[in-house]
């Protein structure tokens, strides 16, 4: 094997691949050749870094030097300068947001990391997913062997019960306990599932980690269904993520041609065998009946339970579901124990909870912090805080099925029991952050009109009652609302909640619950002032030129897609309120500022 | 490739690929090319090509090679620096193809500073 003297790691997961990593790679790869460089530069695609905002990032090794936002047109300097010359480039190097701008060379320097704990992500941006020699070179599937050749079975059980692990997904049921339901049940064909159909609004956690460490799921899967005594396994994975799947068929792949998924794993008499299901992208199929359902190639809704997955799940046959995140976790638990797992987080929330932070918030990404981290540290100190000075208003947690916090719930530190206590639930992960300029009543509403139509339609009040709120929502943002809305509102979203079979209607009402609890000024202005304080709702907002400022350059009326504006040369120009589409760009091309909405 | 029937073939299989990584990880010897101008045009790239060789030759995955620029002591180059974990950052000067093979087995491999070569220690 040759010996690399630097490897230079091309971030290849989603978001910078959208940012343009692909031509970037291709590039690297050809200016290494030119300068005769590839025999001793290591050329690495990895998955996502966290820290999408500044991508395409590449990391250069072994100084750890942190390049953001990196264009094909800058990699001869940056070959030349760093890998030729040995200087780093200081031009693209990480710089701190604040008004310091403080160049950052390394990796682990960066602020954003340095309050992270990595355990799920620690492969993550630092391996090459589709080579599982640079997994097992990092500790891969040390666990499995581990597990296998070993520990006893009830051992291996004991140790992930007394870690404290709680599954990703959302609800956190203890994972220990879920693999001895179906370790006990009766019956000799067992089945074990990945839930990969994440399908919030900004949220991508477990499409990162099946990017960027897929094989850390296949060996989680591989320890888990030893334990519960299953041979097949399902891997059920949106077909919006293609390069996930793609990497997953890779990571299985290469896990049967070295006999660490087929017959008779190392040796033993274990044998298993793992299957990807595409899904087509409903998003109730992300709950675990209907996800079976989807999986027996029958229509995705959900049934009643119990009976319970593990008693009888799919086929009717025990069937243990954990998510991407629960079950990435698995092989660093069986190699550090349970105890240092548990050392982790808090009393009740033990290791660590990726989140998807996005909105207004200076460094969108994937954040993996320690359980107990309080929202502000997560928002303000990974995250930077909200961009252009804004000012924070509230962030929505667990996507549409979570709940909206105002600025004074951010010192809730986040584990499972606080952040439900506050009416929002800790979810699949999702964070997105809103600054002062979103309306909290369209926000809502946003989450709202998500929920209703991805309902499937079986519980008449999740298919009619959200229908409903969705309605009076509108006709708030319309300023057609009534002080009696809100009850109705609050009556309906409880009604929704007790009357909906599955977790899908049983949360939907959660965004306008918790907003009306938060924010019950903002939805009053809304119906007694028939005013918008942040200025997004339409019917609510006006816009209007001051004459005494107005130049009449007449650029905000050549602008205007109605012509709506009028007015001569040099002389105050007017807006028609009746032909008025209050779309703003007259304000936004105003050079004197003379155009204000209110 | 083989499929991995025991511990001990998934160990060998890690022990094969470390060097995939190894590159990553800091907290080892590392062996530091001057490459400015200067010294590129002492010879550097010739030094710096005989350094991997010889790495590679003798197995030393463990040793991390980076490269820096000028430090304007140009009439000195090629100038190799040797840092050992704990120990004070050795520079050699005028290092030609031919001195690597020595400054590899004394200093990385047995510990001991090529005092012939040697332009200056620091902290």
């Amino acid at each position: 094997m040759a010996l690399y003297r630097a490897h230079v790691l091309v971030c290849r997961g989603t978001g910078c691949t959208a940012s343009g990593s692909g031509p970037l790679y291709e590039t690297f790869r050809k200016e290494l050749a030119r300068r005769g460089l590839d025999k001793e530069v290591m050329l690495v695609e990895t998955g996502c870094h966290g820290m999408c905002e500044m991508g395409p990032i590449v990391v250069v090794y072994p100084e750890g030097s942190f390049y953001c936002r990196v264009k094909p047109e800058d990699v001869p300097e940056l070959v030349e300068e760093h890998l030729y010359k040995g200087r780093i480039l200081q031009r693209l190097l990480y710089t701190t947001p604040d008004v310091e701008k403080i160049k950052i060379p390394h990796y682990r320097d960066i602020p954003f990391y340095g309050k992270q704990r990595r355990i799920v992500l620690r492969n993550c941006g630092y391996i090459n997913p589709d080579n599982i020699e640079e997994y097992i070179a990092r500790d891969g599937y040390q666990a499995l062997a581990k597990v296998l050749l070993e520990l006893p079975a009830e051992e291996t059980l004991d140790i992930v019960k007394k870690s404290g692990l709680r599954g990703r997904g959302g609800a956190g049921f203890p994972t220990g306990r879920k693999w001895e339901f179906a370790r006990m049940a009766p019956g000799d064909k067992k089945y074990i599932v990945c839930n990969a159909d994440e399908g919030d609004p900004g949220a991508f956690m477990d499409r990162s980690v099946l990017e960027g460490d897929p094989h850390s799921v296949v060996e989680g899967m591989l320890i888990g269904a030893y334990i519960i005594g299953s041979d097949e396994g399902y891997i059920y994975c949106r077909a919006e993520y293609p390069l996930a799947i793609k990497r997953l068929n890779t990571a299985i792949e290469q896990a049967e041609e070295l006999g660490l998924i087929g017959d008779n794993i190392m040796g033993t008499d274990f044998s298993f065998h793992l299957h990807i299901k595409e899904g087509a992208g409903a998003f109730v199929c992300g709950e675990e009946t209907a996800l079976m359902a989807s999986i027996e190639g029958k229509r995705g809704m959900p049934n009643p339970r119990p009976p319970f997955p593990a008693n009888s799940g799919l086929w009717g046959k025990p069937t243990n579901i954990n998510n991407v995140e629960t079950w990435a976790n698995i092989p660093q638990i069986i190699l550090n124990g349970a105890e240092w797992f548990s050392s982790v987080g808090t009393e009740t929330s033990k290791g660590t909870k990726i989140f998807a932070l996005t909105g207004k918030v200076n460094n969108t990404g994937l954040v993996e912090a320690p359980m107990g981290m309080t929202l502000r540290e997560v928002i303000f100190d990974i995250g930077g805080g909200i961009p252009n000075n804004k000012k924070f208003k509230a962030v929505q947690l667990g996507g549409p099925s979570g709940g909206c916090l105002p600025e004074s719930m951010l010192d809730t530190p986040v584990d499972y029991e606080s952040i439900n206590a506050t009416g929002a639930i800790m979810g699949s992960g999702g964070m997105v952050v809103t600054d002062e300029d979103t309306c909290i009543v369209d926000f809502a509403k946003f989450f709202l009109t998500f929920v209703q139509n991805e309902s499937c339609g079986k519980c008449p009040f999740c298919r009619i009652g959200t229908k409903r709120m969705l309605e009076i929502l509108e006709r708030i943002c319309e300023g057609k609302g009534k002080l009696e809305d809100l009850d109705l509102l609050e009556d309906l979203a409880q009604k929704v909640k007790d009357g909906s079979l599955c977790a899908l209607g049983g949360t939907a009402p959660n965004p306008v619950q918790t907003t009306i609890k938060y924010f019950r000024d903002e939805y009053i202005a809304h119906i007694v002032d028939k005013k918008c304080p942040a200025k997004v709702c339409t019917a609510l907002i006006h816009y209007t030129i001051d004459p005494d400022k107005c130049i009449g350059c007449t650029r905000c009326a050549r602008e205007c897609p109605v012509q709506a504006i009028s007015g001569e040369v040099k002389k105050p120009h007017l807006i028609d309120q009746d032909l008025c589409i209050k779309c703003g760009r007259c304000m936004a091309v105003c050079p004197v500022k003379a155009i204000s909405v209110e | 490739m083989k499929k991995i029937t025991s511990l001990e073939d998934l160990r060998k299989i890690k022990e094969q690929s470390k060097d995939l990584t190894s590159a990553r990880s800091g907290g080892k010897m590392r062996i530091i090319v001057g490459m400015g101008t200067c010294g590129i045009a002492a010879g550097a790239r010739e030094v710096m090509t005989a350094i991997l060789q010889e790495l590679e030759k003798r197995g030393l995955t463990d040793v991390a090679v980076e490269t820096t620029g000028c430090i304007g002591m140009c009439q000195k180059e090629p100038l190799v620096d040797v840092i050992r974990p704990g120990e004070p950052r050795t520079t050699y000067g005028e290092v030609g193809p031919g001195d690597v093979p020595r400054i590899i087995v004394e200093h990385i491999v047995n510990g001991n500073i090529v005092e012939d070569k040697v332009v200056g220690q620091t902290d």
